[in-house]
């Protein structure tokens, strides 16, 4: 923990933030000059339609992608122009990501799955697993630890990746259209377990395209044209 | 969490086993060109060894200073119509010993030889034998170890003694388990007193080179002159042969390794000068020794060569195979970069899996090379050497292959985009 860390009350601050890509002659401006600041402790929503910019903000909040131009704090610490390999290591210490698709490793046991960042975090076999059993528990698990993710419902898949993403105690959670796999009494159960984490604390950052699901959060992102049309409920 | 640590190097082991395992038959497949490539290197290395240890050792026995000229019926002779009558004049003569040994400083030691087929008996046994005239070198020239008494001196030789030594194999044949040494033997017309037994070469085909035979009785050179004389009358098949032949074997021992080559040269001109018709014959057991060496490293080349081509094919097979499973497994490698883990940490991955398979190969072709030598041994009884440097080459070889092979799939495997890779159905 540097100082930065320590007295950084935002997981997540970024100012004028620009992504342009280069196609043929063309400019195109995925982000265009974005400026947020997520508290730790929020659930934040980042909306809008498709092309609207919000897969590129994700990939950025997400440490995958650099932005063109513009500051990018995560904890405190400004990852904007990070090398690949420092950014591997701010993934596997400070994020969890939970995909649509689920994302799960075919070949690994559940347990395995939930301790795939742990592994690269450089723990012990023994203390990963229990680690693993631990949060298997807590996601409702604790029954299916040793299949594999194909013999596992939707929900359940998606209960295995929240536990993953949990694995690293990161600073905040990705969620990338968390339920858009799943069937309506099951995406709720997502949402729900995402609102527990919630109040006990974890910062959460989920992009959705379904407003049902983004009036679960407590603020909402709204974009647009690379731009941030407006903001419900969070401080700018 | 970058350092090394066997632990956790054995887990990626695992991993890479268990991701293997997966895809078992495709594995097994994959390794096939490993097992092949490994298995004929190290069984057609085998079969390599055995047979030019079998040679060299013949030549060894045969001493790397000798040189060996033999007495040969000129061509013309052997398929002259009127041979029924004709005596036959040729061979070594006992002038050339002297010659040689005043001309050419090189010669150490030599030791002439004179041999004839003569029934030997003791009491009521009979065995065709043959007697060797020689001198007191031929022991130790052709290096027959004592068993029993002595061998022959140069006293024995001086004075023309009638004494004997026989091989281990012609006393048990001729005088059973009685002990030999200062008996007396029946040979040819005369009585011998037999002074010392000598070990017996085991005859093993493709020993024709080898100076001495299993019932091999030795006198001395001088005695053998006297009492044998040059002159024989064999009688083959209903047809008399004549001959006179002083010498029919000179061994010469040539001072060091480094002359040999010259000294024959030397001993081929000067006979060449007094022997009008070719009738004797050289072997250089060293310049054989060389030949047969060179003919080893031409082959061990060519072998070598088919070696590098079966396993550049393996190495090819494991390539295509991990190119197709890095595509396979695109999202996997996206998951785990997205997860935090670095290039660095893909590529290790993939070139453990990949020598983990090549090595496994690897292993399994060693039991094949190890297999095939045993089989051919057991079955046509030729001798198979499996040395331990081609096992650990082999090894070395295949875990190469992996890595070499392995690189580039792995790389292609780091390189993957993680926000793509996550997309990759």
């Amino acid at each position: 923990m540097d100082e930065n860390e320590k007295f950084d009350k935002y997981a997540v601050r970024f100012e004028d933030l620009y992504k342009i890509y280069r196609m043929g002659g063309n400019e195109v401006r995925a982000l265009d000059g974005v400026s947020a600041k997520f508290e730790k402790g929020s659930f934040w929503a980042i909306m809008g339609p498709s092309g609207s910019g919000k897969s590129t903000m994700l990939n950025i909040l997400g440490c995958l992608d650099r932005p063109t131009s513009g500051q990018y704090y995560l904890n405190g610490h400004d990852v904007s122009q990070m090398p690949d390999d420092d950014l591997s290591d701010i993934r596997l210490k400070y994020l969890g990501f939970i995909f649509q698709s689920f994302n799960l490793i075919p070949q690994l046991s559940v347990e395995e799955n939930i301790a795939l960042p742990l592994y690269y975090l450089g723990w012990p076999l023994q203390k990963r697993m229990e680690r693993a059993r631990e949060l298997g528990g807590m996601v409702g698990l604790n029954k299916r630890l040793s299949h594999r993710p194909s013999e596992l419902s939707g929900g359940q898949q998606q209960r295995v990746a929240i536990a993953r993403a949990l694995a690293n105690d990161p600073v905040f959670l990705l969620a990338d259209e968390p339920t858009g796999n799943l069937d309506t009494a099951t995406s709720i159960e997502i949402i729900e377990l995402l609102k527990k984490l919630n109040r006990d604390g974890k910062t959460i950052i989920m992009v959705t395209h379904e407003p049902d699901i983004a009036a679960h959060a407590n603020s909402r992102l709204v974009m647009r044209d690379g731009k941030i049309q407006k903001i419900e409920g969070g401080a700018l | 969490m970058k350092m090394f640590s066997p632990a956790r190097f054995l887990q990626d082991v695992e991993l890479g086993i268990k991701n293997l395992m997966l895809h078992k038959l495709r594995s097994m497949l994959t390794m096939l060109g490993m097992v092949f490539g490994v298995g004929s290197v190290i069984a057609m290395l085998a079969v390599g060894e055995g047979a030019s240890e079998k040679t060299l050792e013949q030549l060894r026995k045969l001493g790397s200073r000798n040189i060996i000229v033999t007495a040969q019926k000129p061509a013309e002779e052997q398929n002259s119509a009127n041979s029924r009558i004709r005596l036959s004049v040729y061979g070594l003569l006992y002038q050339d010993v002297e010659r040689i040994e005043d001309t050419i400083p090189t010669v150490s030691r030599m030791v002439p030889v004179k041999s004839m087929e003569k029934p030997g008996r003791f009491g009521s046994r009979a065995l065709d034998m043959r007697i060797v005239g020689t001198n007191e070198h031929w022991f130790d020239l052709v290096r027959r170890d004592v068993v029993a008494g002595r061998t022959l001196e140069a006293a024995d030789i001086v004075n023309h003694r009638s004494v004997v030594v026989l091989t281990e194999t012609g006393a048990r044949r001729l005088l059973a388990t009685q002990a030999a040494v200062g008996e007396s033997l029946h040979l040819g017309s005369n009585y011998y007193e037999i002074i010392g037994i000598v070990k017996s070469e085991d005859a093993s085909e493709g020993a024709s080179q080898t100076p001495d035979q299993q019932t091999d009785a030795y006198i001395p050179i001088t005695t053998a002159r006297e009492q044998v004389g040059d002159f024989f009358v064999q009688s083959k098949s209903g047809t008399m042969i004549r001959e006179l032949v002083e010498l029919h074997q000179l061994l010469i021992e040539v001072d060091s390794e480094e002359h040999v080559e010259a000294t024959a040269a030397a001993v081929e001109r000067m006979l060449g000068i007094f022997h009008k018709k070719k009738d004797y014959g050289m072997s250089v057991p060293l310049t054989l020794l060389r030949q047969t060496e060179e003919t080893k490293r031409t082959f061990n080349i060519v072998l070598g060569a088919i070696a590098g081509i079966s396993l550049l094919v393996g190495g090819i097979g494991i390539m295509n195979i991990m190119l197709a499973s890095v595509t396979e497994r695109t999202r996997e490698i996206g998951i785990r970069r997205a997860i935090g883990a670095r290039r660095s940490q893909i590529v290790s991955q993939f070139l453990i899996e990949t020598v983990v398979l090549s090595f496994t190969g690897g292993l399994i072709g060693i039991g094949l090379g190890l297999l095939i030598p045993w089989v051919i041994t057991l079955a046509s009884n030729m001798p198979t050497i499996v040395s331990a440097s081609s096992l650990l080459l082999s090894l070395g070889i295949s875990v190469s292959v992996g890595v070499i092979f392995g690189i580039y799939p792995a790389f292609r495997a780091a390189k993957l985009d993680p926000i793509i890779a996550l997309r990759h159905e």
